[in-house]
């Protein structure tokens, strides 16, 4: 047994490791176990989609082979343990990119899929699991299952964004996309106040692919904050950054991130963004996965571990609710750090337990101060559910049932495709098993 | 003939080899040829080595590890095809020590493929290297080859074997242009510690150990202790009186 955390940290249970290297071994090592599992890649979700505790976990980085690369097609098959960071130092060489990629790297392919994650271009390409062609599902009862969007499609759309529980993805097969190298043409924009950000969002959906935006969710009651918007471009060769390791060295007794530093960070932040507002050619790292470098940033919380809430809610009350919530935050005293608000495009999820929907989705930080941290989730849940929202299972690590299923309206249809012997602790805490 | 420099990896399904591979061919195409025991486990590596590196020349030998005269012969097959710039003798077992006591057939076992089986690859390619005078023999031991303790001493002692032969090779070639680097990882995040690691030891990542490998056999480094600082560790182990090494639990 091991102490396992996933990367909100706020818990530290045992579980059973259980290491897959071997693609051939898998169904062996999976099947009819005594208990329940759950396939645990980087560890990068923020609650306990990743985790089952006192029962098993089978680890899958050690599943990291490449297996084919068509260089005129962009098709690109791996198994599953592969990290989006080396897909990515792979392919964009080679004239193709990953469609898709979340705010860090340093995930698993099998996880991406299994969260069905998103980028800033969701307007554009929609999340992850929209360009998997083909997986390789092992269930605990040995049965293999092979799917796709057009191959069993039904097991496909429970298993994109099915966070693990339908079987353990072993492979996949990706359609990257054609891109003429790692630069990106980028914009920073001010915005003063929610209604800038709505009109700034509308404005970029049809001529940038990407788009993101940092707010400020504690200076004068929260809205103002900077809107990154950037397209691919082709710039030839330039030397790319050098990426400087940053690593939080330890684990501080008391959160860092508090009434005091949040202020300073914020105010700082902002006036420091301001100088690099306006046009730049920015390199693709530290446009899509900007805290990469600060190694296990998760840390600064402390040892209480942190929550985060990312919720979606429909456009047409989104912005009474992003207002709303943010009221909360600042009345709460407890504001977050690194508050990212983005638009969703108008398209349907693969998945059926998929986050994206058409709308504006709110991601907060919370250091993890108990009892006063779930008063204001509470407030903010009744926000969410009221503009008939819902929040994402990979950074859940407390929402209440009921806001889960109004949330997820696909979960009925959803269980049929449950392995039995899959368990984690979002499953048990919210599915009852 | 083409200039690319010519690898060869004894045990390429290793983890810590294979990452090793993956720098090499990173850095620039090679003639890579990789030798294991079970063809499908080769076959996947070597496909995930294509991949990375379509230039590069891949072969695969499916070979014998413990017949001495098997061994002569896939070495002689191999040099035949032209000079090897490098060759990396990375296959290894890590048994539970108690097996080893238990039983003197697992402790035989363990014994041969550790220690007598990279000796008998080493010097096979020894034989070809001294003929043309070049290349570069770089050997994984262990720190547990550095002293006996009760928890590894047989895997420790065919590990101990690999060092003093390695010192030994060195001994030979000196002042020649052959090369001979001992590597001796400290605790490793590969599939030979997937039980350590179940139980939460803590384990170096096997991308950085294979870049410190990669780059000492480059630097052409007699002896390579990765992560460096067990090269400390070991030297206080190694200079511990036996009244208190006896008495604690290691
Ligand atoms: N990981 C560590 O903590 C650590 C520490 C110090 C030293 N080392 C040494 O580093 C080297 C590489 O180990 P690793 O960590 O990369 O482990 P690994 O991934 O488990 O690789 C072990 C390799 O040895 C081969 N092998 C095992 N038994 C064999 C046998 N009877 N006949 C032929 N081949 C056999 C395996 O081949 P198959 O794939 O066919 O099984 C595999 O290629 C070993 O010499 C090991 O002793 C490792």
């Amino acid at each position: 047994m091991k102490p396992v955390t996933s990367w909100g940290r706020l818990s530290a249970d045992p579980h059973h490791v259980v290491v897959l290297n071997d693609p051939s071994k898998v169904k062996s090592l999976v099947c009819h176990g005594a208990h329940p599992g759950v396939a645990h890649g980087m560890g990068r979700s923020y609650g306990d989609v990743c985790l089952n505790s006192e029962g098993v976990l089978w680890v899958t980085t050690g599943l990291d082979h490449f297996i084919d690369l068509n260089d005129s097609t962009g098709r690109l098959v791996c198994e599953a343990g592969v990290l989006l960071r080396d897909i990515q130092r792979l392919v964009i060489p080679r004239g193709w990119i990953l469609p898709v990629t979340p705010g860090t790297q340093l995930v698993t392919v099998g996880g991406a899929i299994a969260n069905d994650v998103h980028g800033k271009n969701h307007h554009v390409l929609g999340s992850f699991g929209d360009h998997i062609q083909n997986l390789t599902l092992i269930r605990t009862d040995g049965e293999v299952i092979q799917c796709g969007p057009n191959k069993r499609a039904d097991w496909f759309a429970a298993t994109v964004g099915g966070v693990g529980l339908t079987g353990v993805i072993t492979q996949a097969e990706i359609q990257l996309r054609r891109v003429s190298g790692p630069w990106l043409d980028t914009e920073t924009v001010p915005y003063t106040n929610l209604d800038e950000f709505f009109q700034l969002a509308d404005d970029s959906e049809a001529a940038w692919e990407h788009t993101v935006s940092w707010i400020d969710c504690i200076t004068r009651g929260g809205g103002r904050g900077f809107f990154m918007r950037g397209n691919p471009t082709n710039v030839g060769d330039r030397t790319a950054p050098q990426s400087r390791k940053l690593i939080m060295p330890i684990v501080p007794p008391v959160s860092l991130v508090n009434w005091l530093s949040l202020r300073l960070f914020n105010m700082a932040y902002y006036h420091l963004k301001k100088w690099q507002t306006g046009r730049a050619i920015t390199h693709y790292e530290p446009f899509f996965y900007p805290l990469d470098n600060l190694l296990e940033w998760n840390r600064i919380y402390g040892s209480k571990g942190f929550f985060q809430y990312q919720s979606v809610v429909p456009l047409e009350v989104g912005q009474d609710a992003v207002q709303a919530m943010l009221k909360e935050i600042a009345r709460s005293g407890d504001g977050s750090f690194l508050a990212v608000l983005k638009t969703f495009g108008n398209r349907r999820s693969v998945g059926m337990l998929s986050f994206p929907q058409p709308g504006v989705t709110l991601a907060l930080d919370f250091p993890n101060h108990g009892e006063r941290t779930h008063k204001l989730f509470e407030r903010l849940d009744a926000i969410v559910r009221d503009a008939k929202g819902r929040i994402y299972l990979a950074k859940d690590a407390r929402m209440p049932t009921e806001l889960f299923e109004a949330g997820y309206p696909r979960l009925a249809e959803f269980m049929k495709y449950r392995d039995p012997g899959i368990s984690s602790g979002l499953s048990r805490r919210l599915m009852g098993s | 003939m083409n200039n690319k420099k010519r690898m060869v990896i004894i045990g390429a399904t290793s983890a810590i080899a294979e990452h090793c591979a993956r720098l090499w061919l990173q850095k620039q195409p090679a003639d890579l040829t990789l030798l294991g025991r079970d063809a499908q486990r080769i076959e996947r590596v070597a496909t995930d080595l294509k991949v990375r590196s379509p230039q590069s020349e891949i072969r695969i030998v499916q070979a014998e590890f413990l017949d001495p005269e098997a061994i002569n012969a896939t070495v002689e097959n191999i040099v035949q095809s032209g000079d090897v710039d490098v060759v990396l003798i990375a296959h290894g077992s890590l048994p539970e020590q108690a097996d080893c006591q238990d039983d003197l057939k697992a402790c035989r076992e363990v014994l041969d493929i550790n220690g007598v089986s990279p000796v008998l690859y080493a010097e096979a390619f020894a034989k070809q290297m001294a003929k043309t005078n070049y290349g570069t023999i770089a050997l994984v031991g262990s720190v547990a080859g550095d002293r006996g303790r009760k928890s590894n001493y047989v895997y420790g002692a065919a590990k101990g074997l690999v060092t003093r032969y390695a010192q030994g090779l060195q001994h030979r070639f000196a002042g020649t242009g052959v090369k001979v680097v001992l590597i001796k990882p400290g605790p490793t995040d590969t599939p030979m510690t997937a039980h350590l690691k179940a139980k939460g030891a803590k384990l170096a990542s096997v991308e950085s150990v294979a870049n410190q490998i990669v780059e000492g056999i480059e630097a052409g480094k007699p002896v390579i202790y990765v992560p460096g600082k067990w090269w400390l560790i070991m030297m206080i182990i190694r200079h511990l009186p036996a009244f208190v090494f006896n008495r604690i639990g290691i």
